[in-house]
């Protein structure tokens, strides 16, 4: 991932958020991935929903494992750390990371490969564990720094650039994470920006462990005839079921509730997600009807987006789970860990 | 009552050896037995021999009643507990001439099974628990405790240092004192009455064991954990860490849970496996908690790659291995010290890490402080290699104390207003010339954010694929491990300062190896000895392997892994390396290491009686 620094000139009539800061400042490096690729659209929608929540770049942190996807925490939000570790590890120094300070907003950006093949045992036991994070799968179906091997996302009989047909049965993240116990599912796809901002501005918001599959095509290895994760075939067996909009806490009073249509949200802190079924037959708050409806469609071979799944995250949250300390484990003074010299002598008489 | 041997008085000096069945309970009378001849003021060590079991097989339990305080294992049995039918005629050869063997004659015993040279006494425990107790669970666990009563008869115990413990143990279960004292009871009182009590293997009261305690090195590990101020443990249970990480748990449940609110300030991740357990370290560690993983050999072997990035991104880690025997699964409950060459490169590419050698449960305790101090200064990987003998046998070692006035040494982390008045922070710049680069922590600020990554960097951070750009951090990463080398514990030194022979050697071979030089000393054969306590190699093994003509280097694999790093870290000429290594997953004693001097020693003689020649 190579980081060339993009020019900071900014037009001074830029919008600018209620931190005072334009677009351009939730911006990272200059992106190396090939032109058209869908992880740069990603990348966009990332830069937009930080912007649009007012996010202090601080309180982002990025990870990552290895992988195109993996690139993508380089470009959005310089002003925040970010980590790229080992091939699909990325969840469990998002886990440690999470333990030692509960208060910062953590993302993780994976792929189809680092999260499914390599990463998949990593991916299971951070939703179980509920650890409170956006983890954003960019899912291509295909293996492209290696150039072109199938993953564990692509299709049975989706057709590799060489012309060979994959064999093996999918591991569909949405099913996966929905079987898991997650509680904030979704599924979009990078070319559709209107619905990927909110649900990533959700995502974020969710307490517990909130995950995003979405389908961005791979332009070099698996844009072909005969791909399914192809830009053409996924505009065109494309299925929002759920739209999501993303209201702020502040925005809150402004927000018109259609009557019927739309289901309300809250977030754990304070802002909502608005939900239009587009499908009267979806049930998002439905666990187990949401899963038998999206294994259908899939059936059908329609991809369901939109906000999938969404259910109370707070109460299963690892913190909550542990009891931590509302102070984060990081800033707590040493003498607030230390049971300090005397407590150490008294001990010592079951020793004796 | 049998005759009774003419056998020599061994007052305070003897070993005892319990020959159990694992799961029946037998732990707690052993310990009953080793803590009250510890509170009778004479020196204990006891080790566990136990299978990869939870129920049904062989288990022994070794008791050394030594005056002296030595702490290695003896080698030699004394008097024999035979509880286990399955291994009695094993446990009948074990017996060295003139001791004794005590078993439960309830059920008649095969004469095939007679030894001359020892002698044997008859306790029916079973038949006494069977008259006595109800259910046969309880019959089977006060079988047990009553021998410890059997015991404190023919070794002469004061029955009021038992009870006392019995009370203090059962505390809050009155009915169960109740029921392990009058077990205690019937086998004291039987042996009394049948039994030439006291034998000449007998206790008498000392004043030795004032200021000391009987500690197991995983116990005393998660102490130091706690006093480091570690917040974030995660493993995958392995044996013989486990009990590392049980510790720190309880300990922490302890201290660490305010009152009010039962508010934790500890965080504790079982992980689906090793490879999740350090990146959770990992990540907690490079958001700036101290956070551990305790595991052995195979764990170690899972890690690897991370280990790498650990090393490589410069993220500071401690990991404590308590060594068991390889390779592959090999034996899980036996002990080796087996992965020093594992864990000194451990990961692909050019790595080196920092390794922490504790000789026992006492150094546990203050190197796991050390381990935290010294991966934060060096934010690289910290390794503490105990091993199952340390890690999970009683030792009795001085009581661990707290120094009131620690600080945990942070290592170089830049905070807000120090990044500040930077004109840009660069993560991996050489700024002080001793290798090591500044961080920051994530939620600082956005002039503080950096990116972390495995792949190719240059010091400013940034990617990079530059020839000249990648060297320069590597060669700075060997710089700051030559910095290590200063930092790590100093190696310790005995002797007479001979410039002849001297042995060099790690870890839990310190006990054996002590006693084994007061022996060698008593018959005129002193040698200089060199502990070294970590690695990279500090100047004094240098100066060591420089003035010493021979030398011995002892440890506890097939390989000589110790002698390798030797070789490999030091300008010595491996000629003058000569190995007395000791493998059988067994603890090292002094008899081998007496025996592993006298004959290396002797081949050189011969060797230059051949040259002169």
């Amino acid at each position: 991932m190579t980081s060339i620094v993009k020019p900071r000139i900014a037009h001074p009539s830029l919008p600018k958020n209620e931190l005072g800061m334009t677009r351009r400042q939730y911006e990272g490096a200059m992106s190396t991935l090939c032109a058209g690729c869908g992880h740069d659209s990603v990348t966009a929608a990332l830069v937009e929903a930080c912007w649009g929540l007012s996010l202090r770049p601080e309180q982002l942190v990025k990870l990552s494992g290895i992988g195109c996807s993996s690139k993508t925490t380089a470009y959005f939000v310089g002003g925040a750390h970010g980590f790229n570790g080992v091939h699909g590890r990325m969840p469990s120094v998002a886990t440690g990371a999470n333990a030692a300070n509960r208060e910062l907003v953590y993302v993780g950006v994976s792929g189809d490969g680092d999260s499914l093949s390599i990463g998949l045992g990593q991916l299971a036991h951070a939703i179980r564990r509920n650890v409170n994070m956006l983890y954003i799968i960019e899912n291509n179906g295909v293996y492209g720094l290696t150039k072109g091997q199938f993953s564990a996302s692509a299709d049975v009989g989706t057709k590799s650039k060489k012309g060979d047909a994959n064999t093996q049965t999918p591991v569909d993240p949405v099913l996966l994470a929905l079987t898991l116990g997650a509680t904030f599912v979704a599924r979009s796809f990078s070319g559709d920006k209107r619905q990927l901002v909110p649900l990533i501005q959700a995502g974020m918001r969710h307490q517990g462990f909130a995950i995003i599959d979405v389908l961005s095509p791979c332009v070099t290895f698996n844009d072909h005839e005969g791909s399914t994760k192809s830009y053409a075939f996924t505009r065109e067996h494309y299925h929002p079921a759920v739209e999501a909009d993303f209201v702020p806490r502040a925005a809150e009073i402004a927000v018109d509730y259609a009557e019927g249509a739309s289901t309300v949200v809250d977030l754990h802190d304070g802002s909502r997600v608005r939900l239009r079924k587009l499908d009267p037959d979806y049930d998002p708050s439905d666990r187990a009807a949401a899963y038998a409806y999206i294994e259908r469609r899939l059936r059908d071979g329609e991809y369901v987006t939109g906000l999938i799944h969404v259910g109370d995250g707070a109460a299963s949250e690892l913190h909550a789970v542990n009891q931590t300390s509302t102070t984060p484990l990081n800033r707590l003074p040493y003498e607030a860990l230390s049971p300090g010299p005397e407590a150490l002598g008294r001990l010592m008489a079951r020793f004796r | 009552m049998p005759a009774a041997q003419p056998t020599q008085e061994r007052l305070n000096d003897f070993v005892i050896k319990f020959a159990n069945v694992n799961g029946t309970g037998s732990a707690s009378a052993n310990t009953l037995v080793m803590k009250a001849i510890f509170r009778s003021g004479v020196p204990v060590v006891g080790k566990n021999y136990f299978p990869s079991n939870i129920q049904g097989l062989p288990t022994w339990y070794e008791i050394r009643v030594c005056a002296d305080g030595h702490q290695a294992r003896a080698g030699r049995v004394d008097l024999m507990l035979a509880m286990n039918i399955e291994t009695y005629a094993r446990d009948v050869r074990e017996v060295a001439p003139g001791g004794y063997l005590v078993y439960d004659s309830t059920w008649p015993r095969s004469s095939l099974l007679e030894r001359h040279d020892i002698q044997v006494l008859g306790v029916p425990l079973a038949r006494l628990c069977n008259e006595n107790f109800d259910g046969v669970r309880n019959r089977i666990l006060m079988k047990n405790i009553c021998y410890a009563g059997v015991l404190a008869a023919l070794i002469d115990i004061d029955l009021g240092l038992v009870r006392a413990l019995v009370t203090e143990q059962y505390a809050k279960k009155p009915k169960l004192a109740d029921a392990n004292l009058k077990a205690i009871e019937l086998g004291y009182a039987y042996a009394k009455e049948h039994l030439p009590c006291p034998l000449p293997l007998r206790i008498e009261r000392l004043d030795r064991t004032a200021g000391q305690v009987l500690i197991d090195g995983n116990t005393a590990a998660a102490l130091g954990c706690v006093y480091a101020g570690a917040t974030v443990g995660a493993w995958y249970p392995i044996t013989p860490s486990t009990s590392l990480m049980d510790a720190f748990r309880g300990f922490c449940e302890r201290y660490r849970v305010e009152p009010a609110t039962g508010e934790r300030r500890y965080v504790v991740l079982q992980a689906e496996d090793e490879l999740a357990a350090i990146g959770i370290v990992i990540g907690a560690s490079w958001n700036g908690a101290r956070a551990f993983t305790p595991t052995s050999g195979p764990g170690i072997s899972l890690m690897n790659e991370f280990i790498g990035l650990a090393y490589y991104a410069e993220v500071p880690c401690v990991i404590f291995d308590v060594q068991r025997v390889g390779p592959s699964t090999g034996m899980p409950t036996r002990t080796q010290q087996c992965d020093l060459l594992l864990c000194a490169y451990a990961s692909h590419g050019d790595t080196r890490h920092v390794l922490l050698f504790p000789a026992d449960p006492g150094e546990c305790f203050t190197m796991a402080a050390t381990a935290f101090d010294l991966a934060e200064r060096l934010q690289t990987p910290v390794f503490v290699l105990s091993d199952l003998d340390i890690g999970m046998n009683d030792w009795m070692v001085p009581e661990l104390r707290w120094d009131a006035g620690y600080q945990p040494d942070r290592g170089k982390v830049l905070g807000a207003a120090e990044v500040e008045k930077l004109e840009k922070f660069h993560r991996y710049l050489d700024r002080d010339g001793d290798g090591i680069p500044y961080r920051t922590l994530p939620g600082v600020s956005p002039k503080a954010a950096y990116f972390t990554r495995g792949s190719g960097h240059n010091q400013y951070g940034a990617y990079t694929e530059d020839s000249a750009e990648y060297q320069q951090v590597l060669d700075r990463l060997k710089r700051k491990f030559a910095t290590a080398a200063t930092l790590v514990p100093r190696a310790v030194l005995t002797g007479p300062g001979t410039r002849e022979a001297g042995i060099i050697s790690l870890g839990s071979c310190d006990g054996p190896i002590r006693e084994a030089l007061g022996r060698l000393a008593a018959d005129g054969l002193e040698l200089d000895y060199l502990r070294v306590r970590g690695f990279p190699f500090g100047a004094e093994v240098e100066a060591f392997v420089a003035a010493h003509r021979t030398i011995l280097v002892i440890e506890q694999n097939r390989d000589a892994q110790l002698k390798s790093l030797l070789t490999l870290e030091t300008s010595v000429d491996k000629q003058r390396l000569h190995s007395i290594l000791h493998y059988d997953g067994l603890p090292l004693t002094a008899d081998f290491v007496v025996a592993g001097v006298r004959s290396v020693l002797a081949g050189k003689a011969r060797r230059s009686a051949a040259a002169a020649v």
